[in-house]
């Protein structure tokens, strides 16, 4: 079968480039020795290296990819919008807001998990406010002004408490909130992070045959028996949960969401229910091989994920805005 | 017959203004009812009030019923023809089996309804092909054959025929007598009140909200009728080849 | 008693009549009257030479006992923020600078005809030497500068050490910088009887250290600076679980003040590594 082809070809590029994480770093370590390293635990510098250094980036690169790409792909699905991504309509942005103010109010210190939840309220803020501006009826031009209009907004304030920041280092930081890293995230991160974002994949992954009903329409979904407010509900629920727990811990990377879907949606014959799965691991894969790519471009600076991801994503997203024009004329 | 459709005291407002004004109606298995009357009569709305997809006060047994229960009930044909992403026809239509099936997918008599559906409206050679590419028309007839795959005892459809080629806009609503023959039932709103004489089994007349008349077409698209509600002079004859109706100018 | 105090007021008039003659005579010599200064490290050369009243405001950053060894006598001091404006206000007949400071503020009051001198910042014993000097003769102060001098000569050399084993010490900072050998905390560590790992790591003049190549050369000893309220990635990076999970490793804060600025007071901070050397000796 066609489908689970693909996604067993798709969970192998992940697996594949889940190594290649694992063995690129600059410290410099030998194939062999990476590996017995990882599962035996001999060798007590190499054994930190890969067990509390790689292994745990690489383990956040395929979560946040992955919630990155379903939650493209379910807000895409709803929407009935290929231009519809958690970055470009500023739930990464407002998830970022609030993981700044959790991190500089001091209550990220006082209670780890404020942190994601902060996040999380973010996120939940910014997709309300969207559905509501440019709900599923609203045009793509809607969509895309609402969202600017939520991303700058949040980005400002981001800069704002990040300037008032009593440390001298935060305000430099403002880069990493809105381009995303995953440079030295540690288990505790994923710790943080995972259950949030199991939770949104759980979430969202309900969603398939209701989003596929939505092909047809509202009208004809409802008479399909999908019922659209909880549909709604869990959409938000799950966006919000996958996307706040990955901006928390690792910035807001954009344009996974957007092209992930866009390169998968032939694949999977258009169905929004089948592109859920099948985006959660390309977006795992896209993010992985941009997370290994600053390693390889600027191994001894901290180059964001954002700028490579964006180099691929923007043209895209404006030979997409093209294409919509010329259908809506 | 059953009883498919009842609807008591049937009324949508849209602010004070009741679009759908206390519509009593009830529908049987074996009928095909041709749901009549000029731009914005209420037609579309007295549908969806009966589906439960807009507030309504009075009584539907449609409403009534649980989601997915419904769904089983009824099928739905919105008048927009809407399929947002590029998948192709067989999926699309399979659509129609989403009350049915359960967690493991499309069963094989999903597959025969999907089948069945697709050879109804002529579509067997367009199985495979992208529906979004597909004309206006073709897409339309896509949209019924989903309707119709849904497998729904009743059927209600807004303006099914519009944008349809003359030959596919009588083969459709033989489609739907053939299915009120077999013992379902059909409401289609319709403006092609020629069509609808010929091949409905029954007419419901609207204006302005209310039920204006009802019954047989010779009975419904009488003179005064046509006259007060739609300001028409039309011919209307029995033929031996059916009846035969032919609007002939607007009456000021 | 009340010719004594009589006497004691006249001196200060004698004095600065004095210098006004002497002024006027060798202008070259003159010591400022009103002095600003813009930098910490300057803050800190200047309360330590500066007779009492000559200096009239020192940064805000002297206060930060984070960046100022001499936090506490700078509350004695009214501070500035480096803006042209504020520092005008003062009216200044000298400013001092860092080199790479308040940029826009030196241009600012140059324009404004007022004397501003510049020290860079230092990278070595030497520099220590020559601020003290610069800033001996930029207030008209030469001769406390030379006592000063002396006194760090004095002291250098009492601490001055080359133990048979060197420790191996990573300088590691927020986001993951690592100070090379060139620079004062180089010469601090040094002079305290360590080896920086910064060469080690291929980084003679300091850089980025990814946190990989630092667990891989397990260091004696990490020294990280002091932290900031409020909350950084940057620093975050300091709680990374590789690095606390090293535990073998002894791990102090540099005491920030002492460690910043070329001044005898980074004496303190060589003392403070020759006792913990000491103390890492006897635990062995």
């Amino acid at each position: 079968m066609r489908y689970g082809a693909l996604l067993i070809l798709l969970s192998g590029l992940v697996a594949l480039l889940f190594c290649a994480s694992l063995l690129i770093g600059p410290a410099a370590l030998g194939f062999g020795e990476s590996v017995q390293a990882l599962l035996s635990g001999k060798g007590e510098a190499a054994v930190l290296v890969m067990r509390e250094i790689r292994l745990p980036r690489a383990l956040l690169g395929v979560m946040l990819g992955a919630s990155l790409g379903l939650s493209g792909a379910a807000m895409q699905g709803y929407l009935r919008n290929p231009l519809a991504e958690p970055g470009l309509i500023g739930v990464s942005s407002s998830a970022a807001l609030g993981a700044v103010l959790a991190l500089q109010t001091g209550l990220a210190a006082a209670f780890a998990l404020a942190l994601p939840l902060m996040a999380l309220a973010g996120a939940v803020i910014s997709v309300l406010l969207l559905l509501m501006l440019a709900g599923p009826r609203g045009s793509s031009l809607t969509l895309i002004l609402a969202g600017i209009a939520v991303s700058a907004f949040a980005g400002a304030l981001t800069s704002l408490v990040l300037n008032l920041s009593p440390n001298p280092y935060a305000a430099a930081e403002i880069v990493f909130w809105m381009l995303g890293s995953l440079s030295d995230r540690s288990f505790t991160h994923v710790w943080l992070a995972l259950p949030f974002m199991a939770a949104g994949a759980a979430l969202l992954a309900t969603l398939a045959r209701g989003l596929d009903a939505l092909t047809l329409g509202e009208d004809a979904a409802q008479a399909l028996g999908i019922s659209l407010s909880r549909l709604r509900l869990v959409l938000v629920a799950g966006v919000a949960a996958s996307i706040g727990a990955g901006v928390a811990v690792a910035g807001a990377v954009g344009f996974i969401g957007l092209v992930v879907p866009h390169l998968l949606r032939p694949l999977v014959g258009a169905r929004p229910g089948r592109l859920l799965a099948a985006s959660a691991l390309g977006g795992a894969a896209m993010l992985l091989a941009a997370d290994i790519a600053v390693r390889l471009i600027t191994p001894d600076r901290d180059l964001k994920l954002g700028v490579l991801t964006a180099l691929v994503g923007a043209p895209l997203f404006l030979h997409l805005i093209y294409k919509t024009r010329r259908e809506g004329l | 017959m059953t009883d498919l459709l009842t609807l008591s005291d049937l009324t949508v407002r849209r602010g004070d203004c009741p679009v759908v004004d206390h519509v009593s109606l009830t529908v049987r298995g074996g009928e095909f009812v041709g749901l009549i009357g000029p731009n914005g009569a209420g037609k579309t709305t007295l549908m969806r009030g009966a589906l439960g997809l807009l507030p309504a006060t009075g009584h539907s047994s449609l409403a009534a019923l649980p989601a997915r229960d419904r769904a089983r009930a009824a099928a739905w044909l919105p008048q927009m023809r809407e399929i947002a992403w590029p998948v192709d026809v067989e999926t699309v239509v399979a659509l129609g089996r989403t009350p049915h099936i359960g967690a493991r997918g499309l069963s094989d008599a999903d597959r025969a309804e999907v089948d069945k559906a697709l050879h109804w409206l002529d579509l067997d050679a367009f199985r495979h092909r992208t529906a979004t590419q597909l004309s206006g028309g073709e897409q339309a007839r896509v949209l019924i054959a989903r309707t119709l795959a849904q497998g729904a005892p009743l059927v209600l459809a807004d303006e099914p025929i519009a944008g349809l080629d003359p030959a596919h806009q009588i083969a459709t609503m033989q489609v739907f007598r053939d299915l009120a023959d077999q013992g379902r039932a059909v409401i289609a709103s319709l403006h092609d009140l020629g069509l609808a004489a010929r091949l409905c089994t029954r007419l419901v007349l609207l204006g302005q909200g209310r039920v204006v008349a009802e019954g047989a077409p010779r009975d419904v698209l009488t003179e005064a009728n046509l006259r007060e509600v739609f300001h028409l002079r039309a011919h209307y004859a029995d033929t031996p080849d059916g009846p035969v109706f032919q609007p002939l100018e607007v009456i000021r | 008693m009340s010719a004594c105090a009589r006497t004691s007021k006249r001196i200060p008039v004698l004095i600065a009549a004095l210098s006004i003659l002497l002024g006027a005579a060798l202008p070259a010599s003159a010591a400022p009257k009103r002095v600003v200064s813009l930098n910490v490290c300057t803050d800190q050369l200047a309360m330590m030479l500066a007779e009492p009243g000559q200096l009239v405001s020192v940064s805000f950053l002297a206060r930060d006992p984070r960046s100022s060894a001499m936090a506490d006598q700078a509350q004695a001091y009214p501070v500035n923020h480096g803006l042209a404006e504020e520092v005008f206000e003062l009216q200044p007949d000298l400013v001092l600078a860092g080199t790479y400071s308040s940029r826009g503020a030196v241009m600012m009051l140059r324009r404004l005809g007022i004397e501003v001198i510049e020290f860079p910042p230092e990278n070595g014993l030497d520099g220590v030497r020559r601020n003290l000097t610069r800033m001996g003769q930029a207030l008209g102060q030469e001769t406390r500068a030379a006592a000063l001098l002396t006194a760090f000569e004095t002291d250098l050399a009492a601490l001055r050490a080359d133990p048979p084993r060197r420790p191996r010490v990573a300088l590691y900072g927020p986001n993951g910088y690592t100070t090379g050998d060139d620079t004062l905390a180089g010469a601090i560590l040094a002079t305290a009887g360590f080896d920086n790992i910064a060469a080690e790591a291929g980084l003679p003049g300091g850089g980025t250290l990814p946190l990989e190549q630092l667990v891989m050369l397990q260091p004696d000893l990490i020294i990280t600076g002091t932290r900031y309220e409020g909350s950084s990635r940057a620093e975050a990076l300091l709680d990374h679980p590789a690095l606390t999970d090293l535990a073998a490793m002894p791990r102090v804060r540099a005491t920030g003040g002492a460690w910043v600025c070329g001044t005898p007071h980074l004496l303190d901070a060589v003392r403070e590594m020759v006792d913990l050397r000491r103390e890492m000796e006897t635990g062995q």
